[in-house]
């Protein structure tokens, strides 16, 4: 029950939000703000509720969907999905706080797709049968679509369109393999499916995953829906929803196709790989603040899919970290982003410059997050991307050298970016009355860098629980769990 | 000379027919000694009581009947695929009538008369032709001769030539009428043609008889006859490349004859196509399902890729009645039992949404009082946040999004195909719908997105309430997101109601 309620609040507040004809904009986002943070308790009730020790589905429910085809509504938690529910439920409350004092027009219909969105995400992470979860997955572009339509910066339309093109080829692409998978097994139960060896199938959840994380070259609708998007939105697509993917891999692409997995590793590595460092790159010419946190999003997926393509217990773990962490670092630096726009009504770093002076609070808060982006030693993104390196390796120094490149162009583009907004001389957008972060905007951003600075002192406080923490090793746990 | 005799009529079985027939003459008659005002509420009440009632009648025979039976020496069936057919008949024709209900008004209180009535006249005819058309459904879904299955086409048709004409003072209206009427016929010229061919090769009229002498049958006469009924079915079905009335059509006729036209038409000869090639043609099942899975795929192509440049969203909406013929097309072509059930639940939630979908916009044209086109859309979706709201749950909808059970329907129709071995066709589908979300979200695009459009506010302030029309929506809305939650009956009636055909696999 807890974890169908965990799904089920959200989307309920939303449609609560919508049918209240009477809710003044403040009176709506406090609703909003209110159900994102009772999520956020049932969700530190789930964490107590998990039993860390054993693995395995927790919290389980289950329902006949239609009998028909074996289609049953089924969700539950495995201690790795509960760290990405955990991410939603906080960055959910942050978009809606965030969302609240920027004072968004139509405030019923944006706090109530935002609901709605961290509604469905729940559910992509909690799924246990093939079709819900892909239920859940279409379920998210929808507010989506309609949070950058309406909401967006000047050019949405091009935007939004190219996403859902996008994003509905591979899932539609993934429809075809659920089909395929689920009447091979008789069952689209997650829980109860064999292994299988058809490349096929598992191309086509590739292809899902490959666009939602994104993977390059799959990216292309990335660069138009981060920047139009407004900041909240791009927070939570670029920390929270690319996240699906990499669940998607974890719960069903490795414990089900072990063979074509293995058959084609290098192919992913070297996309992988090879997106890492592109997009890097971009990242370092990108010519606006959003343009190096969409960019720098890209490069960190690309590394999370090293490590889940490593397959083994380092890679995994420290793709769970960086999932994690970089949901965080992203939906900070976007928020961060929306600050600076709102101050200076341009987001291109030509026109942006010495904002430090006189903004101490903007200034720590911006090279803290930063810092942490750049994978500096005793952070949690360096104890996340260590483990990547660590079990990549092992297939080859290559990859790893790979990685360690990217983190080099890293801490270059992150020192470009604060460089350009907080250093030099004041660009020609920058007012000089323009404040710094309000109490507001410290309450939001510090408590996502609170608990980015509780990971970096303590990763293994996701690492050491997750995976079920067999010695056996975790990608054998993973198998095993998957029949 | 042999003695006439009398055949046992089963009037139960016919009672749908019976009740739509009998509503539809005392609409009629009642109608011309009422007063003008007086006729359209009566009209639409007896219209919406009887087709409640033929649902009701379908509802109960489907209860009642495990196994199928014919009636009138063999002439008509009766069993649960027809009456799952007639309930969607009814139940599409149930929405129409709400959305019909105040098509005459004419939208600033200007002079010049538009919409298919004006002052009470024509009404009673309206609503008779629009009964007569149900009527007429409702008999052809239980055909199992040839010859019925041409008499309830061409009873329905005729009815339809006329509603999509009843627009009188449009000549769009007109023009729409004279080209369904041109094109229809030939369609059904084609249609009788095949049946006299397959007559001659096999001396049979009756579906089932037709399988058992197929064998000895002259196979040439037999395989172009079988080709000309499907091509005759697929004009109804508007299956590309058999479609060229469609947009034309849907776009002249009065939008709540197109919002009926385009959900039961569909139903009635889908579920025809699918009755006739399993009992009379198992034997030439490799032909057929080829031929299906080719017009699917061109219908998919055709109707997406005009969709596409649309303006005028009535015609967008008639491609893509176009393309989903295409998809509705795709289980047929597996011709299994997968596959009649994907295409029974398929109806059903595309009936809700196509009905839903035109009564928004006869609701937008009423208010402005002109054709509805991407452009004059815009800020609908905020002036209106009930109707706006509905149409891009219906848009949202037809790509498969999780607002609608249509969602399960292609994911019934793919599993279909998937598991007749046919993964390309599954993927056909997969390409058209993502083909499809550019124009399906441009509505909720022009909606929402845009800012308002409205020319000058209408005299008198905001539009009058329509509540039948506002009730239509709702229950569109019901049926499509319900028959995603609840699919599980929904899909159980599905499966009784193909049960009573053999399928060859």
């Amino acid at each position: 029950m807890l974890t169908t309620a965990l799904i089920v609040l959200p989307i309920a507040g939303a449609f609560l939000l919508w049918l209240l004809p009477w809710a003044t904009a403040r009176a709506a986002g406090g609703l909003a703000l209110l159900i994102a943070l009772a999520e956020l308790f049932l969700w530190v009730v789930a964490l107590q509720r998990i039993d860390f020790a054993s693995g395995g589905l927790q919290l389980a429910t289950e329902t006949v969907w239609f009998a028909d085809l074996g289609v049953s509504y089924k969700v539950g938690l495995y201690d790795f999905s509960l760290w990405l529910v955990g991410l939603t439920a906080l960055v959910t409350v942050a978009a809606v706080a965030y969302g609240m004092w920027a004072g968004r027009e139509r405030p019923r219909a944006y706090f109530g797709l935002l609901l709605f969105l961290a509604g469905a995400t729940v559910g992509v992470f909690t799924a246990q049968d093939l079709l819900l979860f892909y239920v859940f997955f279409e379920a998210m572009l929808i507010p989506l679509y309609v949070l950058i339509g309406v909401w967006g910066g000047v050019r949405r339309t091009a935007a939004t369109l190219k996403f859902i093109v996008y994003t509905m080829a591979g899932s539609l692409l993934m429809l075809v393999s659920i089909i395929a998978l689920g009447l091979a097994n008789d069952t689209f139960d997650m829980t109860r499916l064999a292994t299988s060896d058809n490349q096929w199938i598992f191309l086509g959840f590739l292809a899902a995953f490959a666009v939602k994380a994104p993977l390059f070259p799959f990216h292309g609708w990335l660069p138009d829906a981060y920047r139009e998007a407004p900041s909240e939105v791009s927070a939570l697509l670029s920390g929270v929803i690319s996240k699906t993917a990499v669940y998607g891999v974890l719960r069903i692409v490795l414990p089900t196709f072990p063979e074509p997995v293995a058959d084609w590793r290098t192919v992913v590595l070297a996309l992988a790989a090879v997106g890492l460092v592109y997009a890097s790159l971009l990242a370092f010419r990108a010519p606006d603040v959003r343009g190096v946190i969409a960019y720098s999003s890209l490069a960190q997926m690309c590394l999370i899919f090293l490590g889940l393509f490593a397959v083994n217990d380092s890679g995994l773990s420290g793709a769970l970290l960086l999932s994690v962490v970089h949901g965080l670092v992203s939906a900070s630096l976007f928020l961060l982003a929306g600050a600076v726009e709102r101050r200076t009504g341009t987001g291109e770093l030509g026109r942006l410059g010495g904002m430090a002076r006189g903004r101490p609070i903007l200034a720590t808060f911006f090279i803290t997050v930063g810092v942490i982006a750049l994978a500096v030693p005793f952070s949690a993104a360096f104890a996340g991307e260590f483990l990547i390196l660590n079990g990549v390796f092992v297939h080859g120094w290559g990859w790893a050298v790979a990685g360690a490149v990217a983190i080099v162009l890293a801490a270059m583009y992150v020192l470009r970016l604060v460089s350009a907004v907080l250093h030099q001389d004041p660009g020609p957008s920058v007012p000089a009355h323009a404040l710094d972060l309000r109490p507001a905007e410290i309450g939001i951003v510090g408590a996502l860098l609170a608990v980015l600075l509780a990971l970096s002192f303590w990763p293994a406080g996701i690492t050491d629980h997750a995976f079920g923490g067999e010695p056996a090793g975790k990608v054998t746990s993973l198998v095993e769990r998957g029949r | 000379m042999t003695e006439f005799q009398k055949p046992d009529i089963d009037w139960a079985a016919l009672s749908p027919s019976l009740v739509l027939m009998a509503a539809a003459a005392v609409v009629l008659v009642v109608g011309v000694l009422l007063p003008r005002g007086a006729r359209r509420p009566f009209g639409a009440t007896v219209a919406a009581l009887a087709l409640i009632a033929a649902g009701i009648a379908a509802g109960v025979l489907f209860s009642m009947d495990d196994t199928a039976s014919t009636l009138v020496r063999d002439s008509l069936v009766r069993d649960r695929l027809a009456e799952f057919a007639q309930m969607l008949v009814c139940g599409a024709g149930l929405l129409a009538v709400g959305v019909s209900y105040w098509e005459s008004r004419s939208p600033r209180g200007e002079d010049a008369p538009r919409g298919l009535t004006d002052d009470g006249e024509r009404v009673s005819e309206y609503y008779t032709l629009l009964l007569a058309a149900a009527g007429g459904m409702t008999f052809f879904v239980q055909a199992d001769t040839l010859m019925t299955l041409f008499l309830g086409l061409e009873w329905f048709s005729i009815a339809l030539y006329v509603l999509t004409a009843i627009g009188v003072h449009r000549l769009s209206s007109l023009e729409a009428g004279l080209k369904y009427l041109i094109v229809g016929s030939f369609g059904s010229a084609i249609l009788l043609f095949g049946s006299a061919l397959v007559y001659g090769a096999t001396g049979e009229l009756e579906f089932g008889r037709i399988a058992e002498a197929s064998g000895d049958a002259d196979q040439l006469f037999l395989v172009a006859g079988l080709a000309m009924l499907i091509v005759g079915l697929a004009f109804k079905i508007s299956a590309a490349p058999f479609h060229m009335w469609t947009p034309d059509v849907y776009q002249g006729a009065p939008t709540p004859v197109t919002a009926f036209m385009a959900a039961a038409t569909k139903v009635a000869a889908l579920v025809v196509t699918v009755r006739l090639l399993v009992v009379a043609f198992p034997e030439q099942q490799d032909l057929w399902t080829v031929a299906l899975a080719v017009i699917a795929c061109i219908s998919l192509a055709w109707g997406n890729l005009a969709a596409l440049v649309q303006t005028n969203v009535k015609r967008m909406l008639a491609y893509s009645s176009v393309s989903h013929a295409g998809f509705l097309l795709i289980p047929v072509a597996a011709g299994t039992a997968l596959g009649g059930r994907a295409l029974l639940y398929y109806l059903v939630s595309y009936a809700a949404l196509s009905v839903g979908s035109f009564a928004v916009v006869a609701a937008r044209e009423r208010e402005l009082g002109e054709d509805v086109t991407f452009a004059n859309l815009g800020g609908f979706g905020w002036e209106r946040p009930f109707l706006g709201l509905s149409m891009a749950l219906f848009m949202l909808g037809f790509i498969g999004l999780p607002t609608s059970g249509l969602l399960l329907g292609k994911f019934y129709a793919f599993a279909a195909a998937y598991e007749r071995g046919w993964t390309w066709l599954a993927l056909a589908g997969v390409v058209a719908t993502v083909l499809s979300v550019p124009y399906y979200l441009g509505v909720i695009r022009a909606m929402f997105f845009s800012p308002a459009q409205l020319r000058a506010v209408p005299a008198g302030g905001s539009p009058p309430r329509d509540w039948p029309l506002t009730a239509a929506v709702v229950g569109a809305l019901v049926v499509s997101i319900g028959s995603l939650i609840v699919a599980d009956p929904l899909i159980d009636l599905a499966r009784n109601a193909v049960e009573s055909l053999q399928f060859p696999h």
